[in-house]
């Protein structure tokens, strides 16, 4: 049967395994964010190679299961003679993964932006720089806000699967919980409301930038 | 890097292979009836059940996939619930897929122009046929790129079922790397597997969706 003190007991231990949760995937969308930016730039840049190597970045990335390109990752750093820590190694895979998402997301808002707004920007005589930095990709920032935020809620529940090259997140912790008390239903709930909890509070984020945005 | 494995591991990649696609296919028939019966039920049901039933959608979609097979193949036990590994992982994908599934058909059903329903509530068609013969057919035309995408999603995640010891491909390709110690290449041939995959199924889609939406560009 299902035990309370068992579920309390286990709270807390995972609460404070949640922060590697957390940075996992807030670094994750930081450099998503950086390198999904540079390949939305190469996706609408005038050079067929760089379109190219973008297309094939995204769809690859996109296509492949993270948990496969976790371990892809994991194994090939130490074929190539680099060592690096665990988490810094999750951090650029989730990134590296995220960045696909995010670069079709800017996409897709600098595709919905009238096309009116380029055209007066260069009307009343703006050079391209210009129309690029103060008229299209502020507006498309705060229109693609929400998806963000979606996309850190896909990071969050995604960050379950680093787990399993060992790094001691809400999952991982769990798990090590779930073997030493032999109450795992327990200790799984207990992990799940710990996800939820943080997921609706970002839900709540993006509802409220959406809103600020809408007006 | 040395490929010569995939020969003596031939039939359980293969074997891999079919159990993949059955979960895939089965998840997504069980997920989209689920999830189609979930956006009737909160159509027309009353206002405590749809809480509660949103209540399941938020659950479902705020929790990770993984934890949420853990609850379900370890957790399940202690309360009698007792299932093999490949029966968990397909009700696990089933129940996880299911609130995506519902959203999707929600939206599609508000896409159907409520005149249309008004039209034959006026010439008195009852709700059922209403449900039959307008809010389904023109609410699944709408819904259908939405769907596809989101079974191709599915196809990604059978690949976690792994992790409960469903004896899927990736399950296979690990087993093997294990005994051969050739991590890299098993996996990296996975990838490639999957990058192929996923990429001719969602051609297959969009050909699918043309198909299927193309008297609505003519009528036009």
């Amino acid at each position: 049967m299902f035990s309370i003190p068992v579920f309390l007991e286990s709270f807390w231990p995972l609460v404070w395994a949640a922060r590697y949760t957390l940075l996992i995937s807030v670094l994750g969308i930081v450099l998503g964010l950086v390198i999904g930016t540079l390949i939305c730039a190469a996706r609408l840049s005038p050079y067929g190679l760089l379109r190219r190597f973008a297309s094939v970045w995204v769809s690859f990335l996109r296509g492949v299961p993270l948990l496969v390109q976790l371990l892809v990752f994991y194994y090939t750093l130490p074929v190539i003679g680099i060592d690096i820590p665990p988490i810094a190694a999750a951090v650029i895979c989730v990134g590296i993964c995220a960045s696909a998402y995010i670069s079709e997301i800017w996409r897709g808002a600098i595709a919905a932006l009238p096309k009116g707004q380029a055209e007066a920007a260069t009307a009343i005589g703006m050079g391209p720089r210009d129309v690029w930095t103060r008229v299209i990709l502020p507006q498309a920032f705060s229109m693609s806000l929400p998806a963000l935020v979606n996309e850190l809620i896909l990071l969050v529940k995604a960050s379950s699967l680093v787990s399993v090259v060992g790094i001691l997140e809400i999952t991982r912790a769990s798990q090590a919980q779930a073997a030493t008390t032999f109450r795992p239903l327990e200790v799984y709930i207990a992990a799940a409301i710990i996800y939820l909890a943080i997921n609706l509070c970002l839900a709540a984020l993006g509802r409220y930038l959406e809103h600020r945005t809408a007006v | 890097m040395d490929f010569s494995i995939f020969q003596q591991y031939g039939p359980a990649l293969l074997r891999g292979f079919g159990i993949t696609i059955l979960c895939w296919i089965l998840g997504t028939i069980f997920g989209m009836g689920l999830g189609l019966l979930i956006a009737l039920v909160q159509r027309y049901a009353p206002r405590w059940v749809r809480w509660i039933i949103q209540a399941y959608i938020e659950i479902i979609r705020g929790t990770p996939f993984l934890v949420q097979l853990f609850v379900l193949y370890y957790g399940g036990p202690l309360i009698g619930l007792r299932l093999d590994a490949l029966p968990a992982g397909l009700l696990g994908l089933t129940l996880y897929g299911s609130p995506y599934f519902a959203e999707i058909f929600r939206s599609g059903f508000r896409a159907v122009p409520h005149g249309q329903i008004e039209a034959a509530r006026a010439i008195g068609m009852t709700e059922l046929s209403i449900v039959r013969r307008i809010l389904l057919p023109l609410g699944l035309v709408s819904a259908l790129p939405a769907l596809i995408n989101f079974s191709i999603i599915l196809t990604k995640e059978t690949v976690i079922l792994s992790i409960i010891t469903v004896p899927e491909l990736m399950y296979q390709v690990n087993r093997m790397s294990a005994e051969t110690f050739r991590y890299l290449e098993a996996n990296l041939v996975l990838a490639l597997f999957f990058w192929v995959l996923v990429e001719t199924i969602s051609r297959l889609g969009r050909r699918l969706e043309t198909r299927i939406s193309k008297h609505l560009i003519e009528r036009t």
